[in-house]
């Protein structure tokens, strides 16, 4: 492994003097002739059908030169989910609908030469409303009778649309009861979650225009650009080859921008107007109008003999889906199987779950994608588990843990909304993550100092966590390389670097590969018209999918290469080495790639030399992680203040440790803030009361001191060179080894999030703590 | 009305609509580098210098900029390639999706000025009402302070 060139090395980013320097790569960067500018009228209901809407006042307008509204656009049901096809998710929303199911749903766009015009436009809209009874909460949404947030007939894919279920699942392995009975003992737990956004420093933007040739062409910050190409296409009603989506870069996504919330209308206003046109959502719109994590209940029970072996789980989920069912079922899916199967000792299973329909707003795919809102629960109950034999929490998952070899029966029962895949482990390092997590942290003595007892109880807490790398026999990724006669490469990939760095690491593989320098690798990423396919940037996809693609195609390349070679040296090319851009021969005789290149352009035998390869993974090797936090407790005003948090992190091959570190921390930091601040809070109406980022805390620099990201060796057989993912993972740590931590310091076990000074300064006083 | 001002360096008359900040003035006269993450002050993006001291540019009137001498992160590099808060952040991994970055750079930049040798916490502070969703600051902070330390080499010698 020592002897990669630019494997494991921390290269800068391929885009990053574009980004220092402040460059007009983003999706509003781009400034448009004659652009039209749309604005969103929003509902103001959490539940109401639209009896009359009078556009006339708006189109009268100096300025506006189109109005949207469902009586003049397209009444196809669809899902906004950008997941592969056919999505997992129901189709249950149409660009433009009839009734209005959460405070923030659209309800009309106005087009107009200015902003300011549009959005006087959304402001003379008459609408007469029939409210309907809203559904707050997933209790209003199960209680019997309740109201039927989907009763259209022309929904499809809804699991049972009277009892407000969008998605269900189930998974058995062995048999629970039965597992409980055996057990020495038993613990159980309910978490509850809390709604969040996911701020991306920039809101949802793009454009749209009629290039040259009549096709639309929409200009995009997405995570998925082929499905939006693919839902465009769909519910506009005109074809694939007449749409091209190209993504430039991304200020963040998290998952929010794996939605399709404004490419369908944008398109619709060019064709309808023959003008170009842009969409920006204010930072309000992104809160109220965008995606959210769905918030979720989580019942687990876990069994254990006494010398600490668990032998039997069981989670009950139940997911607040919003007004749709956008990746509802995948998401409550992943919240068993990202980590029920980390405990694969227990032999009897079960996971069930529904995600069900309120009148609030929307949840989407958010990094973590379920498994942030199981391990809640799961880890809280092992921790008990711990606690209750007198073991130490640590060694008590040391005993448990999934190990290298091994596997889970629940890999094959528990997929995203369907089945899973049969896996074994082709690698963890569990183990060393726990050993040097806990080293780095200090666990022993801060595990063997005494309790504090005045105003300020510090606490310690840890959990262990998995993820996965893509979704096994249904994500694809592809790559195109070819070679230029001065022996550098174009990289083209459909994989989606939305800030994370991965048109950097994808050019690091192809040139090790090619033995190439990074600065000879030029990447374009996502452009439908040019790139090849990739489902886009999600499920912790593009390392491992993406990046073997990569490898593929790069190898490809490298025999054409060793090919035209062998014909320039007169030696068999099974024989040549590559490297340092230049092929040598057994004795001593090379060419260069520019060399080769010339001849192979423009020499004889002439050809491009180039490939394209695809990847459609067969498993999803696990990242793994231990998380330790210490926490201090302010026992007068409830106050959780993190002392140190170190993150051990098997990520199999760190192709970039600078940027996999990179991921680890902000997803650490993104699960601070959901579990000690950020939380979205909501009138008796279903209004969010706090979409603005002064009220919507994020952690920032001063909330966020002490994390300690550990990437372990690890190097996983099945990864294009060694590499798993590392991009989600680390979201999942802190709102369990927080929770376990404040249960050290003051005793107290917190099941719903976020751990704020109020809410612990509530369960204390319950307790009786002064 | 219109108002007369420098801008990275450049001098510019431009018209400027009542009430309108510097965030929608200086990217319609082109400077792409003032983010827009908030419009209401919350999160640093948009940060620009006026007359070298950082400023949220959607909360500063652009009218109150007449006559002052703008700076955005476009004018940071030099002739001489990328200034050391540009170097530090590319080398050691402080840029993500970069959306935050040019705010992040001129809010350091204003601190340097005023203290070239700052504590981790000192940086920490100063950058407490910047946002950034993709770090963990880890990475931001290590970088403002070897850009600090290069700064203070460049000057010894
Ligand atoms: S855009 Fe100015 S502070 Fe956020
Ligand atoms: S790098 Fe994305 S917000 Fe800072």
């Amino acid at each position: 492994m020592s002897d990669f060139t630019t494997i494991g090395f921390n290269e800068r980013k391929v885009d990053g003097d574009s980004l220092v320097t402040g460059k007009p790569v983003f999706a509003g960067d781009l400034d448009l002739d004659h652009v039209l500018h749309l604005a969103l009228l929003a509902s103001p209901h959490a539940h109401a059908k639209i009896v009359s809407i009078d556009t006339s006042r708006a189109e009268a307008l100096e300025g506006v030169e189109l109005v949207l509204d469902h009586r003049n656009t397209p009444p196809t049901r669809y899902t906004t989910a950008g997941q592969g096809y056919p999505e997992p998710s129901p189709y249950d929303a149409r660009m433009f609908d009839t009734t209005v199911r959460f405070v923030g749903d659209r309800v009309a766009v106005v087009a107009a030469d200015t902003l300011e015009i549009a959005r006087e436009a959304c402001g003379l809209i008459d609408v007469e409303w029939e409210l309907l009874p809203p559904v707050l909460s997933i209790d209003d949404s199960i209680a019997e009778g309740a109201t039927i947030v989907h009763p259209e007939e022309d929904a499809s894919g809804i699991f049972d649309a009277a009892r407000n279920i969008a998605g269900a699942v189930e998974a058995v392995v062995g048999n629970v009861e039965a597992g409980f009975a055996d057990s020495d003992i038993v613990v159980e737990t309910t978490c509850e979650t809390q709604y969040a956004q996911h701020v991306p420093l920039e809101p949802h933007i793009a454009q749209s225009w009629m290039d040259e040739h009549g096709r639309l062409v929409i200009y995009t910050s997405t995570q998925v650009p082929f499905h939006a190409r693919r839902i465009v296409s769909r519910v506009l009603d005109i074809p694939v080859h007449r749409v091209r989506v190209i993504k430039p870069r991304l200020g963040g996504g998290f998952g929010v921008k794996q939605e399709i919330l404004q490419e369908d209308v944008l398109g619709l206003v060019t064709l309808r107007t023959g003008r170009p046109a842009r969409w920006e959502y204010s930072r309000k719109e992104e809160f109220v109008s965008s995606r959210t994590r769905h918030p979720m209940r989580v019942r687990v029970k876990v069994g254990a003999t006494s010398d600490g072996m668990i032998t039997a789980l069981e989670m009950d989920a139940i997911s607040n889906s919003g007004g749709y069912g956008t990746h509802g079922l995948t998401v409550l899916s992943n919240a068993g199987s990202k980590t029920l199967p980390m405990y694969n000792k227990a032999e009897h299973i079960k996971f069930s779950g529904k995600a069900v329909y309120t009148t609030m707003p929307v949840g989407g795919a958010y990094r973590g994608y379920g498994a942030t809102q199981g391990c809640f629960p799961l880890e809280t109950a092992i921790d008990e588990v711990a606690v209750r034999l007198g073991v130490d929490p640590l060694e008590l998952r040391r005993r448990n843990h999934i190990r290298t070899g091994e596997t889970s029966p629940l890999f094959e029962e528990l997929g995203e909304g369907r089945k899973g895949v049969e896996m074994t482990i082709s690698s963890c390092e569990l183990g060393k993550c726990l050993d040097s997590g806990a080293e780095l942290f200090g666990w022993e003595a801060k595990r063997s100092r005494p309790k504090d007892e005045g105003r300020v109880r510090r606490g310690i807490g840890l959990s262990i966590h998995m993820q996965g790398s893509g979704i096994p026999e249904v994500d694809m990724g592809a790559a195109s390389i070819k070679m230029n006669d001065d022996g550098s490469i174009n990289l083209h990939v459909g994989a989606t670097d939305l800030g994370t760095g991965s048109d950097t690491i994808l050019a690091q593989m192809a040139a090790e590969v090619l033995g190439l320098p990074l600065g000879k690798v030029i990447v374009l990423s996502s452009d439908t018209d040019l790139t090849p396919f990739d489902v886009g940037a999600y499920a912790s996809s593009t390392t491992y999918v993406s990046g073997t693609a990569v490898v593929r195609a790069a190898t490809d390349v490298k025999q054409q290469v060793l090919e035209v070679a062998a014909a320039m040296l007169g030696s068999p090319a099974d024989g040549l080495m590559l490297g340092d851009e230049r092929v040598t021969s057994p004795d001593g005789q090379s060419v260069t790639l520019a060399e080769i290149n010339l001849r192979s352009l423009y020499g004889a035998d002439q050809k491009q030399i180039a490939a394209t390869a695809s990847f459609v993974p067969s498993e999803s090797p696990p990242p793994f992680m231990a998380s330790f936090v210490e926490v201090e407790v302010d026992i007068v005003t409830g106050k959780v203040t993190l002392l140190d948090y170190v993150a051990a992190v098997d990520c199999g091959q760190a192709i970039n440790p600078a940027m996999a570190e990179g991921q680890v921390e902000g997803a650490l930091a993104n699960g601070i803030g959901y579990a000690l601040m950020e939380e979205m809070v909501f009138d008796g109406s279903g209004r969010v009361r706090n979409a603005d980022m002064a009220r919507y805390k994020l952690p920032g620099t001063l909330d966020l001191a002490p994390i300690k990201v550990i990437l372990v060796e690890s190097h996983d057989p099945t990864g294009p060179m060694g590499a798993k993912s590392v991009g989600e993972i680390g979201i999942n740590g802190p709102i369990p080894s927080i929770a376990n931590a404040i249960y050290d310091a003051i005793g107290i076990r917190l099941t719903e999030t976020p751990f704020s000074p109020e809410k612990v300064w509530r369960a204390m006083r319950d307790a009786g703590i002064e | 009305m219109k108002i007369d001002l420098t801008v990275d360096g450049m001098a510019v008359t431009a018209e400027v609509d009542p009430g309108e900040t510097l965030l929608p003035f200086l990217r319609r006269l082109g400077a792409a580098s003032v983010k827009n993450g908030c419009d209401n002050g919350d999160c640093g993006a948009c940060a620009v210098l006026v007359d070298g001291r950082a400023v949220n540019a959607c909360l500063f009137f652009a009218a109150k900029a007449a006559g002052s001498e703008i700076t955005t992160a476009e004018a940071l590099a030099g002739a001489d390639g990328l200034h050391p808060l540009q170097t530090a952040s590319l080398d050691l991994g402080a840029v993500q999706c970069g959306f935050c970055t040019p705010g992040i750079l001129m809010t350091a930049l204003d601190l340097l000025a005023y203290n070239p040798d700052p504590t981790e916490e000192e940086v920490r502070h100063w950058l407490a009402a910047n946002y950034c969703r993709c770090t963990g600051w880890v990475k931001p902070v290590e970088a403002v302070l070897a850009a600090a330390s290069m700064l203070r080499e460049q000057e010894a010698s």
